[in-house]
């Protein structure tokens, strides 16, 4: 499990990477939400591409971070997300939240 | 149906496990050649279900035991029963809606609806008091082969 954030003026994007699980998912959740608090972009990023594995502890991530940004009017989007990723995610109808960008 | 393979496993309920008992099931599953997609549809469905035990069974403060046993058949499919022992579900049809969750924060109320789109079947049995057991069956794919 990692997250790289890279802040480049508004936008702050985390690169996740490894799996991503409800045993993992509380260290990326800090990380991430801790580089919004101190950067409170108008745009998050979170970059799935070198993600190996993700169950529903990956949405309810994704969910949460939606549900913060919400306080800000700051958007979300999601790139990268390998195929049984992006399967999951679509399952989960996080389209409706957020843009969602497949591999 | 004849079984053709089987093992079990028991396990503390640590979130650590949970990637453990996945790659356990999928490594084990790699017997039936199954294809990516297939064996990542397990390994998720498997991972859903441990970690309802560590999350509602045991409500990650007792350390409990989760107990895996999975069957290859002679269908070319896995069946895979996750059992625990802890407090039950009152409510199996409201626990199996999508975006139900008891616990609220960051759980997203998936995991049944994640295992049932994953798996050709999941039953639950539960019994408030003494646990719920999970069975997840799946069937791969026969693969043809290049040289007909």
């Amino acid at each position: 499990m990692s997250v790289q954030i890279n802040v480049t003026g508004e936008v702050v994007t985390a690169y996740l990477g490894g799996e991503l699980d409800h045993h993992t998912a509380k260290e990326m959740r800090e990380a991430i939400d801790s580089a919004v608090e101190l950067n409170m972009p108008t745009l998050l990023i979170l970059d799935f591409k070198d993600v190996t594995f993700m169950d529903s502890s990956g949405i309810g991530l994704v969910m949460g971070r939606y549900r913060n940004l919400l306080k800000t009017g700051a958007e979300l989007h999601i790139m990268g997300a390998p195929p049984q990723i992006y399967k999951m995610l679509k399952l989960a109808g996080i389209e409706r939240l957020a843009k969602l960008e497949s591999r | 149906m004849q079984i053709t393979n089987k093992f079990t496993l028991t396990l503390p309920a640590r979130s650590s496990n949970e990637s453990f008992a996945r790659a356990c099931i999928s490594a084990f599953a790699t017997q039936l050649d199954p294809t990516i997609e297939e064996i990542s549809d397990i390994k998720t469905a498997v991972s859903e279900a441990v970690t309802n035990c560590i999350v509602h069974a045991y409500k990650e403060q007792v350390l409990g035991k989760i107990y895996i046993t999975a069957f290859l058949q002679d269908n070319n499919s896995i069946k895979i029963k996750i059992r625990d022992k802890g407090c039950g579900i009152a409510n199996i049809e409201q626990a199996m809606e999508p975006l139900y969750t008891s616990v609220g924060g960051e759980r997203a109320g998936l995991g049944f609806a994640v295992m049932e789109s994953f798996m050709d079947s999941v039953k639950v049995s539960s019994v408030v008091g003494k646990g719920t057991t999970i069975t997840m069956t799946k069937k791969i794919s026969p693969r043809i082969s290049v040289n007909g």
